[in-house]
C-alpha cells in the first residue's frame, strides 16, 4: 500500500502517481493523508485502484471515475464524482451539491446528507444517499437510478428524462413533469442490488418510484406554462 | 378641401383605386404581419439554424490603409509574411501550433452528419488546423480524420467522456455561444434518430433541448476550479480554451482569463447555430466587429493579449473579414457558417428539396429539420449521399487556402511579415458606427467617436 500525504505533496503529483498505474502495473491501494479541503483530489483515475482519502474533501473529488474504487472518510465538497464512468466512490459523511452530476455509469454512495442538485444532468450512474438530499436533485436527470432512504427537497427530478427515482421518505415537491409511478418487481431487484452495495440496511419495499410523465419530451403550446 | 383627383395621370381608375388602397405600414410590413399569422397558426416560436439575418455593422465598414510614401510593402508571393499561431502557452505542457490563424469551429454531430463532420476533420489536418465537436461528444470518425482535435466540454455533458479528455488536443469549455448568449442548444425531434439519441443518452424522437448552464459549478470562481480538475485529469498537458458569446465582453473575458483559460473563443452575434429560437438569433448579443476591440482592450489591460490567445469567430466570410479581425488584435479567427456554405450549404441544385422545405436557396436556414437538400447538416442517408467526404474536404481546402492568400496579400500590402503584425492603426472606418466599434478614425478625418 502506498501513502501519500498532502500536507507535503501537490495533488497534481498524486493525481499523476494515481494516471500512472494501469490494469496490469503499478500499486492498487494507497491512502491519502490530510486532505484539507483540496479540490480534484483522484480526479481522472483510468485503473482498478482502491483510494482510502481520510479527511474532508474540497470540489470534484473522483472526477470522472473509471475503474476505481474512491473512499472518503468525511465531507465532500461540491461535484463529488462529477461525470463518474464505471467503478464507486463512497462519501462517509455529507456531501455538497451537485454529487454525481452528469454521471455516465458506476456507483456513487453517499452515508449521510447530499445538499442541492444531486444527481443533476445523471446519464446512468447509480447514487444511492442514505440520509437526505436538497431541492432540484435530478435535475434533468437522463438515466440512471437515484434511491434517496431519507427525504427528498422541492422539484425533485424536474425536467426529468429516463432516469428511476426512489425515495423512501418525504418529497416537498415533485418538478416539472416527474410523477409518481408504479413500484414493480423490476425496481425492488434495483433497489435490493444497490443498497446491499451501498450497505445501508432499508426496505426496498418502503421505497416510492418517481419518473417521467414525458408529458415534454415534443413542444406544445398548451404544455408552455409547465416549463 | 382639396378635391381628390379622379384618376391616376395614365387615366386608369382602377389602378388609381389600387394605389389608393396599397398603403403598407412601417410598423407591420409584409414579413411582421407573416410572422404573426405563423406564429398564431403554429403557438411557437420560429425555431431556425443559420445565423443572424438583419442588417449589423460588420467588418465591410473597414478599409485597410496599404503601403505608399510612409510605409513599404512586402513582394506579393515572394518576400514572407508567416501565418503560424501557438495557442496554450500559459499553462498548457503541450500547447499546440496552428500553420494557419484560420480554425474551424464547433459544430455537432447530430446537427452534421458524418461526410461533413469527416470533410472538415480531413481538411483541418491538410491545412495544419483545427475542427472542433460539438454536443453530443467525439466520433471516431472525428477523431480518425482529425490530426489536432479541440473537444467541447458543454453544459449539456452529452457523451462527456474521460478517455475523449484524454485522446483530444485541447479542451474547450463551453459558456456561451454568439447565437444565443445565455441559451442552451437544440436538435429537435427529427434529428434524433438512434445513434444521435444513444450519444446523448435520450430517448430517440424527443425535442432534445440542452441545459444552459454547467450542471457542476457557477460562475468565474467555480470555473476557475473546473479547469483546474480538467488539467488535473489530462495532466495539465493540453491547452484549455473558454467559448463566451459575445455580451458583456470586457467583463467576461477578464473573468475567463481569472478562471485559467489558456485561450478565450469570442463568438459574435452572426455566429451560426444548428436550431435556436430566431428571437435569440436576431435580438441577443453584440456583433462581432466592437466585441473584438473590446475583447482585445481587456485582455490589454490585464496585460494577457498574446499570452491568452484571442480567437474570434461569428460572420468571418473571408480573408478580408480575417484580416480586420487580426489587425484589431485577434489572434486566430474561427469559421462555421462560411465553412458549411463552402460544403454547399444554401447551394442552388435539388431545387424540389428546397421547395418542399418551403424555401429557396439562398435563403434556406432549415439546418433543424434534418432535411438540408445539399447533404451538410442532415443524417438521413438519401440526403447525406449528396456530399462526399473527399469533395467537401476538397472544396474546403480551396476555400480556406483562398482566404488565407487573401488575408497574406492584405497583410503584405500593409508591409506586415506576420499576420499578427497588422494592427488598429493599419484601418480606417466607412461608417461613423464601424469607426466607433472598432476605435479606428472615421476615413478622411481623424475622428473616432466617443475619444474625444
Amino acid at each position: 500500500m502506498n501513502e501519500v500525504d498532502l500536507a507535503t505533496t501537490k495533488v497534481h503529483e498524486l493525481n499523476a502517481a494515481l494516471h500512472g498505474v494501469t490494469a496490469t502495473a503499478g500499486e492498487r491501494s494507497w491512502n491519502v493523508l490530510n486532505p484539507r479541503g483540496h479540490h480534484s483530489i483522484a480526479a481522472g483515475l483510468n485503473a482498478p485502484l482502491s483510494v482510502l482519502v481520510k479527511g474532508h474533501v474540497g470540489y470534484y473529488c473522483g472526477g470522472m471515475n473509471k475503474e476505481a474504487d474512491v473512499t472518503i472518510t468525511g465531507n465532500a465538497g461540491p461535484g463529488v464524482g462529477e461525470n463518474i464512468m464505471s467503478g464507486l466512490i463512497r462519501v462517509k459523511g455529507n456531501a455538497s451539491q451537485y454529487a454525481g452530476a452528469s454521471g455516465h455509469g458506476g456507483t456513487l454512495v453517499i452515508e449521510g446528507d447530499a445538499a442541492s442538485r444531486c444527481g443533476i444532468s445523471m446519464k446512468g450512474v447509480d447514487i444511492v444517499v442514505g440520509g437526505n438530499v436538497g431541492h432540484m436533485s435530478a435535475f434533468m436527470a437522463q438515466a440512471g437510478n437515484l434511491i434517496v432512504c431519507g427525504d427528498a427537497g422541492h422539484h425533485l427530478g424536474d425536467s426529468i428524462y429516463e432516469a428511476h427515482l426512489f425515495v423512501r421518505g418525504s418529497i416537498d415537491s415533485l418538478g416539472a413533469d416527474c410523477i409518481e409511478k408504479e413500484l414493480r418487481s423490476e425496481h425492488i431487484d434495483v433497489l435490493e442490488r444497490l443498497l446491499q452495495i451501498a450497505g445501508i440496511k432499508a426496505q426496498a419495499k418502503d421505497f416510492r418510484r418517481y419518473g417521467s410523465a414525458r408529458k415534454l419530451y415534443n413542444f406544445h403550446i398548451d404544455h408552455a406554462h409547465s416549463y | 378641401m382639396t378635391q381628390q383627383p379622379k384618376e391616376t395621370p395614365d387615366g386608369n381608375p382602377e389602378a388609381y383605386r389600387e394605389w389608393l388602397a396599397t398603403r403598407p405600414s412601417h410598423t407591420f410590413p409584409k414579413s411582421v404581419l407573416a410572422e404573426i399569422y405563423r406564429a398564431a397558426d403554429d403557438g411557437l416560436y420560429e425555431i431556425r439554424g443559420f445565423g443572424a439575418k438583419r442588417r449589423i455593422t460588420t467588418f465591410d465598414d473597414l478599409l485597410f490603409l496599404g503601403a505608399s510614401m510612409s510605409r513599404y510593402p512586402l513582394e506579393g508571393y515572394r518576400e514572407r509574411c508567416d501565418t503560424n499561431v501557438v495557442i496554450g502557452t500559459r499553462f498548457a505542457k503541450k500547447p499546440i501550433e496552428l500553420k494557419i490563424p484560420i480554425t474551424f469551429a464547433g459544430m455537432s454531430f447530430g446537427a452534421l452528419g458524418t461526410h461533413a463532420k469527416e470533410a472538415l476533420g480531413r481538411a483541418a489536418t491538410e491545412l495544419g488546423t483545427t475542427t472542433t465537436t460539438g454536443d453530443g461528444g467525439m466520433t471516431d470518425e472525428e477523431r480518425r480524420s482529425s490530426k489536432t482535435l479541440v473537444y467541447q466540454v458543454l453544459p449539456s455533458r452529452y457523451g462527456l467522456n474521460p478517455d475523449d479528455l484524454r485522446r483530444c488536443d485541447a479542451i474547450e469549455v463551453v459558456v456561451g455561444q454568439g447565437a444565443k448568449p445565455g441559451g442552451g442548444g437544440m436538435l429537435l425531434g427529427q434529428k434524433i434518430n438512434a445513434r444521435v439519441a444513444k450519444m446523448r443518452t435520450l430517448p430517440e424522437g424527443i425535442d432534445q433541448r440542452s441545459a444552459c448552464r454547467h450542471p457542476d459549478w457557477t460562475g468565474p470562481d467555480d470555473l476557475e476550479i473546473k479547469i483546474n480538475e480538467l488539467r488535473e485529469i489530462t495532466d495539465w498537458e493540453k491547452p484549455i480554451y473558454i467559448k463566451i458569446g459575445a455580451t458583456r465582453v470586457k467583463y467576461d473575458v477578464q473573468l475567463a482569463v481569472k478562471s485559467g483559460a489558456d485561450a478565450i473563443v469570442l463568438d459574435g452575434m452572426q455566429g451560426g447555430t444548428a436550431a435556436t429560437q430566431d428571437v435569440f438569433i436576431e435580438h441577443v448579443g453584440i456583433p462581432t466587429l466592437p466585441a473584438v476591440r473590446i475583447a482585445v482592450e481587456a485582455l490589454q489591460e490585464m496585460d494577457m493579449h498574446r499570452k491568452v490567445q484571442l480567437i474570434v469567430s461569428g460572420g468571418i466570410r473571408s480573408g478580408a473579414d480575417v484580416a480586420k479581425a487580426l489587425a484589431l488584435g485577434a489572434d486566430v479567427c474561427s469559421i462555421g457558417t462560411a465553412a458549411l456554405i463552402a460544403l454547399g450549404c444554401n447551394k442552388p441544385m435539388y431545387l424540389e428539396d428546397y421547395h418542399k422545405l418551403g424555401t429557396e436557396p439562398g435563403s434556406c436556414h432549415h439546418c433543424h429539420t434534418g432535411r438540408c437538400p445539399v447533404g451538410v447538416t442532415t443524417q438521413i442517408p438519401e440526403y447525406e449521399q449528396r456530399l462526399s467526404a473527399d469533395q467537401g474536404a476538397r472544396w474546403l481546402r480551396n476555400y480556406v487556402t483562398t482566404m488565407l492568400l487573401e488575408l497574406q496579400t492584405i497583410a503584405r500590402a500593409c508591409g506586415k511579415n506576420h499576420v499578427h503584425n497588422l494592427e488598429p492603426e493599419d484601418m480606417v472606418a466607412l461608417t461613423v458606427e464601424a469607426a466607433a466599434m472598432a476605435g479606428v478614425p472615421l476615413a478622411g478625418t481623424s475622428w473616432i467617436p466617443g475619444r474625444g
